[in-house]
């Protein structure tokens, strides 16, 4: 069943009409979405009443456009904060995490390694949960101990940037790690020889060459953070992430500005996307 | 190397990062949760150690009952999305070339990059009793009144399959895009048919993959909460809703913690199982 081989007619044109199918599947929900984004109705079913913009720009109930809601506009704002930190403290420790794998020998190193992984196969919800209780043990135990209440470790944002933190690291280890072992040691070698330190040689010479797996793991990072929501909902506070925020409505019923918010995010994801695929692509030349 | 004592400082530091995290995020609070899972409430304040939150969830029906029915649905699912993903990974692995083969593979990523959750409102609105499809078979005189397809099993796993399609695909189309075609071509040489030349060269070389895929959709259709919770409604009976309802809703963590537990047993499980099936370990499959 390649093209070399012979196949009926019949045959090709089931396979073909099957993977039409399938492709439609994929593509269809998320087509409504963007499509009711538009109704001019309170609800995002039909009949159509007509195209409008009033779910993103109108300014009064009870259509009240996404740009003029303040908690939507909020919960964008806290999942872009959250978001920015879990991108910038997964993209370090990764780089670190790589180097130590790639370059190093410890003791542990393949126990380290199977621990490193194994938070992209534990359940989102459980590594909030367990968050939630450790942290409730720390703060506890600071205060009976010393007096002093640690407010911070509570459910908010922090334990939110940490709780993502925990697993999106895995994967940016992941991204990096695998650029890094195609680098050739010598070019590394040949900066030493010529006389730069041993960390010049790795900031102008290893770093460059990581860049477009920095970027690419950034992204990443950055998008599983913005869209997560197993393990936030064990840890919000009370600043709500977007995610939340679109959960609660849309439990109480949806109205096309879930729609118009929807919309913003596919556009935001399919440009980082195709950004993150192009970079990936360069990689592969190089 | 000339200094010796600087690659130790420098081992230090590259690993200091790694075991923090290790250690603070992930292994302490497993601990403390297990500890707090053991944990008994005798009486207001007073606590004792044992197993009273094991055994709570053996004692009532409802509980097991649906741990039982999140494991055997998260299977259904994993099947589902096996059967629907492998012709469509063979397609592209196989059949396609160049440009062609690119365009659908990143057709087939795209919606995964968007949220979960947009998602799931795509099936909402698809699906709801005044949603699409229903109004488009009313039109077309299939149906004579509005039909409710939300908030029943079959939506969740539709829900649930839709999800996880990716975590199928990408690692059949790794794997089967590395099976050389002359094999294929030599299983019917040697007179072999479609389906012998399937079950004897394609489905054994591409094992790794789709044991990979099974354990990554298995374990995401096990811990999802939105899509049960959102496409079955309030009586979804997900075994994460009854984590999320000690927690936050009645606050009783030491059950919670219990259930989380057997959550992450039954997931671990299932991994580990599915490795030792298929003679992996986890570096690879994951890494």
């Amino acid at each position: 069943m390649i093209p070399s081989i012979p196949q009926s007619r019949a045959f090709k044109g089931v396979y073909a009409a099957y993977i039409s199918v399938f492709f439609l599947y994929l593509l269809i929900p998320l087509l409504v979405v963007a499509v009711f984004a538009f109704n001019d109705a309170m609800f995002p079913s039909l009949p159509w009443k007509g195209f409008t913009f009033d779910w993103f720009f109108s300014s009064t109930e009870p259509k009240l456009g996404i740009f003029h809601d303040s908690t939507i506009m909020e919960g964008i704002g806290v999942s872009l904060f959250v978001a920015f930190w879990v991108t910038v403290l997964s993209v370090f420790v990764g780089t670190c995490n790589a180097f130590l794998f790639e370059r190093k020998n410890f003791p542990f190193k393949n126990f380290l390694y199977v621990l490193m992984i194994l938070p992209l196969v534990i359940p989102g919800i459980i590594l909030g949960i367990s968050m939630l209780v450790f942290s409730n043990t720390v703060v506890n135990g600071v205060e009976n101990v010393f007096g002093y209440e640690m407010e911070f470790l509570r459910p908010g944002l922090v334990l939110v940037i940490l709780g993502q933190f925990s697993f999106i690291t895995t994967i940016a280890t992941l991204v990096i790690s695998a650029r890094l072992r195609k680098f050739d040691i010598s070019l590394e070698e040949a900066a030493l020889n010529l006389g730069a330190s041993h960390l010049t040689a790795v900031r102008t010479i290893t770093l460059p060459y990581l860049k477009p797996a920095l970027f690419g793991a950034g992204i990443v990072a950055f998008l599983m953070s913005f869209e997560n929501f197993n393990t936030t909902l064990m840890l919000v506070g009370s600043d709500a992430p977007l995610t939340i925020t679109m959960f609660d409505r849309l439990k109480e019923g949806s109205t096309p500005a879930l729609n118009a918010v929807s919309l913003l995010l596919m556009i935001v994801s399919a440009i980082l996307a195709i950004t993150s695929i192009f970079l990936q692509r360069e990689k592969g030349q190089k | 190397m000339t200094n010796k004592t600087a690659p130790k400082l420098g081992l230090i530091l590259l690993m200091a990062p790694l075991l923090i995290w290790l250690f603070a995020l992930i292994l302490l609070p497993h601990v403390d949760m297990f500890m707090l899972s053991i944990t008994e409430k005798v009486a207001p304040r007073v606590y004792e150690t044992g197993l009273g939150n094991y055994g709570e969830f053996f004692a009532e029906p409802l509980y097991w009952n649906t741990y039982a029915r999140t494991a055997i649905m998260s299977i259904l699912t994993t099947i589902v999305t096996l059967v629907i993903a492998f012709p469509v990974s063979y397609y592209i692995a196989k059949m396609l070339r160049g440009r062609m083969k690119a365009v659908l593979f990143v057709l087939c990523l795209l919606p995964f990059w968007v949220s979960e959750l947009v998602r799931t409102f795509g099936w909402m609105i698809l699906l709801r009793e005044t949603g699409i499809i229903s109004t488009f078979l009313q039109w077309a005189g299939l149906a004579d009144q509005p039909i409710e397809m939300l908030y029943t099993d079959a939506t969740i796993v539709v829900g649930l399959v839709y999800t996880s399609m990716l975590f199928m695909v990408v690692p059949l189309v790794t794997t089967l895009e590395s099976l050389d075609d002359s094999y294929i071509e030599a299983g019917y040489d040697l007179g072999g048919n479609g389906f012998t030349v399937m079950r004897e060269i394609v489905i054994p070389h591409a094992m790794p993959g789709i044991v990979s895929g099974c354990i990554v959709v298995f374990m995401l259709s096990l811990g999802n909460y939105l899509t049960p919770i959102l496409l079955g409604g309030k009586d979804s009976l997900w075994f994460t809703e009854q984590i999320y309802a000690q927690f936050i809703t009645r606050f009783n963590w030491e059950q919670g913690a219990a259930f989380g537990f057997l959550l992450l047993i039954l997931s671990s499980l299932i991994v580990w199982g599915g490795l030792k099936l298929s003679r992996q370990t986890l570096s690879e499959t994951m890494g």
